[in-house]
């Protein structure tokens, strides 16, 4: 060390010991990260995630009746998280493997799962995927697939407008936003017949400019539960395809909504069909309850496969920066169960069963409204299909509900009918019933 | 209606076009393949290679002495003890609370203050790279003027990093090519130069891909120099521990600079001192002025993860938490990080002494002078061709050597093929 650091080394040192730093404009007291002030000062707290600050909310309310119907997330009928069995004795082979490693996954993810995961939501005979005309790679569950999907269409598409329908998962608009794309919405959801407004839809699709992107719930759409059926779909797809729309599908719910992997799929499998490009995010969160390992796929069609290889190289580099290749262990997980035939069919079995829980407590909760003669039409109860309902119930109301009933769901109505048990059925149809009699 | 039926069954049996779809091209016929990554894509033409001589020293990974990765023994039995008890609910945004405040010890010291006042806002985060890119978006947002400026050389995903996040870069002097260590002269210009509040990446330790770290009183240098001009630094630290096998000694220059009283930011990663490279784990910390600006930072930390991946991988973390948070566990993972340094510490002698046993006329000393995984050769990326085509070694086209890939079994023949392509520099 020279003797100029040295000495200034000296000089800081009996200035600390003479007590003060006084602001001489020499700088170093007033520079912004000495002692005392942040180059983030001025950042301000931001306000509670509106689905999963209903978790932080349910958590700090110590009543005994609480109830939290707000992120979606099974439960069973004793109201506990649920880890599979296939996915129990998938991690118990994994972890017995001692020669399994856990090195860096190639930027794309693992390679048996990306192709397993093509052939679930695409069909295992499908031309597209026997034509190379599929990439896939792993994300972080349906988020980030949704966002790497969106990022490589702001950099390599030519329309930078995506289209969501009104509502959507609260996340969809954050999310393609900040990939860089302008997000607008069509019509979905009518809150008087409580279904799909295909009219305004299709007006709506109808006039965007050709080539916007559309995005679009595979089923159980998130939080409505109102899904369009087939004969709207294929009305859906031919506007589309004759405005030469890019299909975006988030697919979160495949297998949960009916219980049937392949019946949750035909929407998707429509499209691909018809041999034109899309794309579609997969999630494996609830369908193999795998939410916290966050695991996913993001598949892009493509015309030919010269296209769907160069398309691949790039999406590496959106990912590289992001997080630089995904997470194992879920993916693994999942892989051991597509690709085994009998832990395959046992979660086939599990996974209706989990669907068949919520298809009960839909019918449960219109009998209890029924039975209290609750004013109004809740057939939309077991109308829609999914993890949730859209109550159709105003922020007022749910606010009541919160205060009073102590139960928890977003502003919007929504609830998770996983979140339900016969036991708090009960509870809640009084909480409804009190909220519409009494709240306006 | 029958028409219409029939129309649906034939678009649900059958590929067949519709509104001539198939005769039109691909929204992409116009992407270009992307280039390969100049780190991930050595592996993948290393797996290509069919020659039974090939050596593998491209990308960063530990290998035991038989050339094999290395699952830590401390992680086998936390994941035996993980497995089939906990369910697999979301993590908070924030990550999980318990592994960020072991995290945060390692980095800070267990007894520290700014941990006790609550000062740090700290997310898990998807390991190094993630902590970088939620930083740097972050920077982005709340700093929107400011510059980030990036050493030369470094890890070559970091300009990835800060370019996705649309922060601009400069550059300062760090590696002197003719003495193959620091250019601390230089370094230090730059960083009186640099206006004031300038955003600074460093490397707390074991620098990627040199190796040369500044000296305990060259940090207390910068440290100084830093506060004069106000500048804010950041460190991404992916090797505490694996350095000099010592994580308390490996983060001395982030504990010099939070002596003076800097607020900085740390990125932080499991991938190698715990060998959970796939599992993605690290975290994002940043010392604040107090407990309630620290709230405020983190939940705006939040509001950048959620839109990203909404929240981070539970399994690595419940795998840091357990070998973190047991006692027995704990100790046996500071035995093997050791292990591992002081491995590569003794494969950078014999790498050294092999060359020079060959009689080479250049000096070689920087290879047991720097100092982690890496060795920064002074090769030519000429010279790196000629180690690929001829001898089937495997590295990025800087020169910079993985060490972590040398073996009693392959060192020799290393030595050789780099003294054969360096013999007549």
């Amino acid at each position: 060390m020279n003797s100029s650091s040295a000495d200034r080394r000296l000089s800081t040192l009996s200035r600390h010991l003479a007590g003060t730093i006084r602001n001489e404009g020499s700088g170093i007291s007033s520079s912004p990260t000495s002692a005392g002030n942040s180059v983030f000062a001025n950042v301000v707290r931001a306000p509670e995630d509106p689905i999963l600050g209903v978790t932080v909310a349910y958590n700090k309310d110590p009543s005994p009746v609480k109830l939290n119907l707000g992120v979606g997330a099974y439960r069973t009928e004793e109201g506990k998280p649920l880890v599979l069995n296939v996915v129990r004795k998938a991690e118990q082979l994994l972890v017995n493997d001692r020669s399994r490693i856990k090195e860096y996954l190639p930027i794309v993810g693992l390679a048996d799962f990306n192709k397993l995961s093509a052939k679930l939501i695409l069909g295992a005979d499908s031309p597209a995927i026997r034509g190379n005309l599929v990439t896939t790679v792993q994300c972080l569950s349906g988020t980030g697939s949704l966002r790497v999907g969106g990022e490589f269409l702001a950099k390599h598409y030519h329309q930078r407008t995506i289209y969501i329908p009104n509502p959507t998962w609260g996340n969809h608009t954050k999310i393609f936003t900040l990939a860089g794309l302008t997000v607008k919405t069509y019509r979905y959801y009518d809150p008087v017949t409580r279904g799909l407004n295909l009219q305004g839809l299709l007006e709506d699709l109808g006039s965007a400019p050709s080539g916007a992107i559309v995005l679009l719930h595979a089923c159980a759409h998130n939080p409505t539960g109102v899904d369009p059926t087939l004969n709207q779909w294929e009305q859906i797809r031919q506007l589309i395809r004759s405005k030469n729309l890019l299909p975006f599908f988030d697919s979160a719910y495949q297998g949960f909504a009916s219980g049937s992997l392949d019946k949750d799929a035909e929407s998707v499998r429509m499209f691909v069909g018809d041999g034109g490009e899309c794309f579609i995010a997969q999630s494996y969160a609830k369908n193999m309850g795998l939410y916290g390992e966050r695991v996913g796929a993001l598949s892009i069609v493509c015309r030919n496969a010269d296209v769907a290889s160069r398309v691949e190289s790039q999406l590496k580099l959106v990912i590289r920066p992001m997080y630089s290749s995904p997470p194992i262990h879920g993916a693994s997980i999942v892989a051991a169960i597509l690709k085994d035939r009998n832990l395959y069919h046992e979660w086939t079995l599990e996974l209706k069963a989990m669907a068949d829980r919520i298809i009960t407590m839909r019918k449960k909760l219109f009998d209890a409204l029924s039975a209290r003669g609750t004013p109004g039409d809740w057939s939309h109860i077991v109308k829609q299909i999914g993890m949730f309902t859209f109550t159709g119930l105003n922020t007022k109301q749910v606010n009541f509900m919160t205060q009073q009933y102590h139960i928890y769901m977003t502003s919007d109505g929504r609830i998770s009918m996983a979140g339900l048990s016969s036991r708090t059925v009960p509870h809640l149809a009084d909480a409804i019933h009190a909220a519409v009699t009494t709240v306006g | 209606m029958a028409l219409r039926t029939a129309i649906t069954r034939r678009i649900l049996s059958s590929s067949s076009a519709v509104h001539g779809s198939r005769s039109m091209s691909s929204w992409w016929k116009n992407v270009e393949p992307a280039p390969k990554d100049p780190i991930l894509g050595v592996t993948e033409a290393f797996l290509a290679d069919p020659s039974p001589d090939k050596v593998n020293v491209g990308v960063g990974a530990y290998r035991d002495d038989n050339g094999k990765p290395v699952v830590l023994d401390c992680v086998r039995e936390a994941e035996r003890r993980i497995a089939g008890n906990m369910n697999m609910e979301y993590l908070p945004m924030g990550g999980s609370n318990l592994m960020v405040e072991e995290t945060l010890k390692l980095a800070y010291g267990e007894d520290s203050d700014l941990i006790k006042d609550k000062r740090i806002a700290a997310v898990q985060a998807l390991s190094g790279t993630g902590a970088c890119r939620l930083f740097a978006d972050f920077q982005k947002r709340f700093s929107p003027d400011s510059h980030i400026y990036i050493p030369v050389p470094t890890w070559s995903n970091h300009h990835n990093i800060w370019r996705d996040a649309n922060v601009p870069q400069r550059t300062f002097h760090y590696y002197h090519p003719d003495t193959k260590g620091l250019d601390f002269a230089s370094l230090m210009d730059d960083v009186k130069n640099a206006p004031k509040g300038s955003f600074f990446l460093l490397h707390a330790c074991a620098h990627n891909p040199t190796g040369v770290d500044p000296t305990e009183e060259q940090w207390k240098e910068m440290s100084y120099q830093f506060k004069v001009k106000g500048h804010f630094a950041f460190f991404d630290m992916a090797y505490q521990g694996f350095a000099s096998g010592d994580p308390e000694k490996d983060v001395k220059s982030i504990r010099i600079f939070l002596e003076d009283g800097h607020l900085i930011g740390c990125a932080q990663s499991y991938a190698k001192n715990m060998g959970l490279y796939g599992q993605r784990v690290g975290c994002l910390s940043l010392v604040c002025e107090d407990e309630k600006q620290a709230v405020a930072v983190k939940s705006q930390l939040q509001q950048i993860a959620r839109p990203m991946y909404s929240n981070p991988p539970v399994h690595g973390a419940l795998v840091v938490s357990t070998v973190l948070g047991n006692p027995d566990l704990k100790q046996l993972w500071l035995k093997e990080v050791k292990g591992m340094a002081d491995r590569i510490i003794g494969m950078r002698s014999s790498l050294r002494e092999n060359i020079e046993k060959l009689g080479s006329p250049l000096s070689w000393e920087h290879i047991t002078n720097q100092i982690g995984m890496f060795c920064y050769s002074g090769m030519t990326p000429e010279q790196v061709d000629r180690l690929t085509n001829e001898y089937h070694i495997y590295m990025t086209r800087n020169g910079r050597i993985s060490m972590a890939g040398v073996t009693t079994g392959n060192v020799e023949y290393l030595a050789k093929a780099i003294h054969e392509v360096t013999k007549t520099a």
